[in-house]
């Protein structure tokens, strides 16, 4: 952005039934650290719970500048679930230091700000919290689980022109995050770069499984059995990463890893209602065959190339992926020529 | 007498709401409100145990592997489950990435900007302390946030992510390391080493842990450098020593079980500050007491309570639930763990000051900082590829267990009882629910509520920067407080 003069670009924060979470990765975000790469492109964080001088009447009388229209807002970010209990008042979350519900703040505010982005799965569509029993009566911004509504309703454009941004995740990628920020910063996201759930396209529009490490095992159908071993999670494991949005196994989260680099199942943690799953860490079976079978795959042909692919299986793939470490390296080749392979 | 609600309190993790009762510019009473009930004990009930790995770190994003471990902890307590030598190693490791990420988020992002508020604008110290800790715009966040991130690569080797990763389990972790993932840990812990003794210590990290005496603190605060040495000089020139006393008992669940022999790195123990003597642990001891939360029941052991929202509970001012000691409202955190272990610095400074302290909290949240970086370094080392990173847990399908350890800010415990391979009770004491309690049956104050008692104002009602000093003393987590 050097020579260009930045057009500053102000963001409140707002925690609402949320872990933190998603604050916690977006600090992760940007080799000059997340302040700097904000700063580069505008973008001022005119109060975050987490990081904020200001502190009690400071900040009430912010919020209150916002609902009554003084201080013009062009991104209120929600993280966290919005709790509506008991019975729609918003009571199992007050604001301290106002009497009054996020539930209500939340709708005060949004009501004046230019865009507004669920940060999370949670502020998207409910996420953990609404889990059975949905003790908090929980909603995302726009979406409970997959039905339009949430705590501003189906209707709800910012003056922007844009529904609810829902950067989705449990956390999201630090880069979902702040490359959204940018993006709305910018200028340059439309509501064409939204699928129909408000999620940013450029991540959702991928798969999780695309680019999974595991995927030599994923093509032969070498599945791990227990924890730690190293083939596919599909089968037994619970992956749901080839029926989950996301460039996951794209980026690299935390330096080098991702869920399924790191020996575990992807739970969808970008989708409505991933929460309603029981035995998230075992995958549902009919008579051996997995319930969720991958996104836009034919169900017979699915079944066929499995059992085609699961008995040409080469030994080595189906050794290492009953193991945690490599006990069959791949085969060495005499030479590089017409039949490939190392000298 | 007034009263002042002092909210939303923010750097916290989570919000926070204060009632304070003063007379003469002082605080004689304080009312500790968490405002927030998400559910998540009665979101576990009925669920296969394993989903607890799923949904409990999601209580908190700031100490989820905390959270995992927790779980993790109680369900190999349950099936009798023991971690394989390597994935005790890595989830040490994790949990210590964890630990040293939140006592320095805590240190550099959430303690420190109070300084660099206009109340001390006739200091001295002021330009200085404003220029390098003025929240988000200083020097110091700047130069610390690209070594968080760089410490939590750890997380990606280990454990995929971070947070809410599901490597965590009862025998172990689910991602082995081979060399090259040891020498890439070792790199990470390297840089992070490098930048710590530059800007924090200005100092071997060796010659930190090492310190014996309240004396040899005195000596780094006079001699300059380092973010540490400037924090104890401000800590002797505003006398933070005297500020926020705790109530005396101190408790640690032992940290890092499993790398020091068989036994944790930092001792397992009760430690009692008037008299300095240590008592051990009994857990049979522990009793949470919902007399002033929005829940129903009454006081009780954590492993027979059941949690159900009552918001119209007459006299109830908070979501959590007082945690007691054997009667006791007890402090948890650094300070208590580097006190139950017998660190010689740091209970010469509690002895000089009387009691625990917004100081004292802070130097033993650092000093650990100190003796934990160098354990992780021999942990890699002692982490042998090929060998079994997780064993494989073979669950009854009825029974209970216990998980109890120790979070960058304290001791958690999740106690869990299984009926048919589901979970039929599931209770969690986190750190900040001791530090953060209410008032339990008896009407005694919880830590925090002792220590605002006596605090000056300075006519600054709820702006006064010592109250924001106190509270963020305990390095508080409100998202875990009530969850």
């Amino acid at each position: 952005m050097s020579g260009e003069t930045v057009k500053r670009f102000n963001v409140l924060w707002l925690q609402a039934g949320a872990c933190g979470g998603c604050t916690m990765a977006f600090l992760d975000h940007g080799r000059r650290g997340v302040f700097a790469e904000l700063d580069a492109f505008g973008i001022d964080l005119l109060w975050h719970p987490s990081l904020s001088e200001a502190t009690g009447d400071e900040v009430v009388a912010i919020l209150d500048g916002i609902a009554e229209g003084r201080i013009p807002l062009d991104a209120l970010v929600v993280e966290g679930t919005v709790l509506t209990a008991p019975n729609g008042t918003g009571r199992f979350q007050m604001l301290a230091g106002t009497g009054a519900s996020l539930l209500d703040w939340i709708r005060r505010l949004a009501a004046r700000a230019r865009h507004t982005v669920a940060v999370g799965s949670c502020a998207a569509f409910g996420g953990i919290p609404v889990a059975s029993p949905d003790p908090g009566e929980g909603v995302g911004l726009q979406f409970e689980g997959i039905e339009r509504g949430g705590a501003l309703g189906a209707g709800h454009r910012g003056a922007g022109g844009l529904p609810v941004v829902a950067v989705a995740g449990c956390a999201p990628h630090p880069g979902w995050i702040v490359e959204t920020l940018i993006a709305l910063a910018s200028g340059e996201l439309g509501a064409g770069d939204l699928d129909p759930l408000g999620r940013p396209k450029f991540f959702a529009d991928h798969l999780a499984h695309h680019g999974c490490s595991r995927n030599e095992f994923y093509e032969f159908k070498a599945s791990a059995e227990t924890a730690s071993d190293r083939g596919c999670l599909m089968e037994h494991l619970g992956c749901k990463a080839t029926q989950a949005v996301g460039d996951c196994n794209q980026r690299r989260w935390n330096g080098s890893g991702s869920c399924t680099d790191g020996g575990y199942a992807c739970i969808a943690c970008t989708s409505p209602e991933f929460e309603r799953a029981r035995g998230f860490l075992a995958t549902p079976k009919i008579a051996g065959i997995p319930v969720g079978l991958p996104l836009d795959m034919p169900k017979a042909w699915f079944m066929a190339l499995a059992a085609l692919s699961k008995s040409a299986t080469p030994k080595r793939v189906r050794l290492n992926a009953l193991k945690d470490h490599v006990v069959v390296p791949p085969g060495r080749a005499k030479r590089w020529g017409a039949e490939g392979g190392e000298g | 007498m007034s009263r002042i609600v002092v909210g939303p309190f923010n750097r916290v993790e989570g919000d926070l709401e204060l009632k304070l009762d003063a007379e003469d510019d002082r605080v004689v009473a304080a009312r500790v409100t968490t405002p927030l009930y998400r559910g998540f004990e009665q979101i576990l009930i009925g669920r296969p145990i394993a989903d607890a790995l799923v949904i409990a770190p999601r209580i908190c994003g700031i100490c989820s592997v905390s959270q995992s471990l927790a779980a993790a902890s109680a369900s190999a307590a349950f099936s009798g489950t023991t971690p394989a030598p390597n994935g005790a190693l890595t989830t040490a490791l994790a949990h210590a990435a964890e630990n040293l990420a939140d006592h320095l988020s805590h240190f550099y992002l959430f303690f420190m900007p109070d300084f660099a508020r206009a109340d001390y604008a006739g200091r001295p110290w002021a330009g200085e302390i404003g220029a390098r800790f003025t929240a988000m715009k200083g020097t110091a966040a700047a130069e610390f946030l690209p070594v968080r991130t760089r410490l939590l690569e750890i997380m990606g080797l280990v454990a995929g992510k971070w947070p809410h990763s599901l490597a965590f389990r009862a025998g172990g972790t689910t991602r082995a390391l081979d060399l090259g993932g040891k020498a890439r840990a070792r790199a990470i812990l390297a840089d992070v080493r490098a930048a710590l003794e530059r800007t924090l210590f200005a100092a071997p990290l060796e010659a930190i842990a090492e310190i014996a005496s309240a004396e040899d603190l005195d000596r780094i605060a006079a001699r300059g450098d380092g973010d540490f040495a400037e924090f104890l000089r401000l800590a002797d020139d505003l006398d933070l020593h005297r500020l926020g006393p705790g109530p005396g008992m101190v408790m640690s669940y032992g940290a890092y079980p499993g790398t020091a022999g068989s036994g944790p790195l930092f001792a397992a123990g009760l430690f009692d500050t008037t008299t300095g003597t240590r008592a051990p642990l009994v857990p049979g001891h522990i009793v949470e007491d919902p007399a002033h939360s929005w829940l129903a029941g009454e006081a009780g052991p954590p492993a027979r309570a059941e949690t159900q929202p009552d918001i119209d509970r007459a006299d109830a001012y908070s979501w959590a639930r007082a945690p007691r000691y054997d009667g006791h409202a007890v402090e948890v955190g650094a300070v208590a763990r580097q006190l139950v272990d017998g660190h010689p610095a740091i209970r010469a400074l509690v002895a000089r000051d009387g009691a625990t302290s917004v100081a004292s909290r802070v130097v033993a949240r650092l000093v650990e900082i100190a003796r934990v970086l160098p354990a992780m370094e021999t942990w890699i080392g002692r982490i042998t590829p090929g060998d079994p990173f997780c064993t494989v847990a073979t669950e009854p399908s009825d029974g209970s267990g216990v998980g109890l350890i120790e979070a960058a800010r304290g001791g958690l415990g999740h106690w869990m009882t299984v009926r048919g391979g589901r979970i039929t009770r599931y209770q969690i004491v986190a750190p900040t629910t001791w530090n953060f309690s209410p008032r339990d049956g008896g009407g005694n104050p919880g830590p925090l509520e002792r220590a605002l008692e006596g605090t000056t104002l300075a006519g600054r009602g709820a702006r006064a920067a010592a109250i924001q000093h106190v509270v963020r003393s305990f390095d508080p987590c409100m998202v875990c407080t009530a969850h």
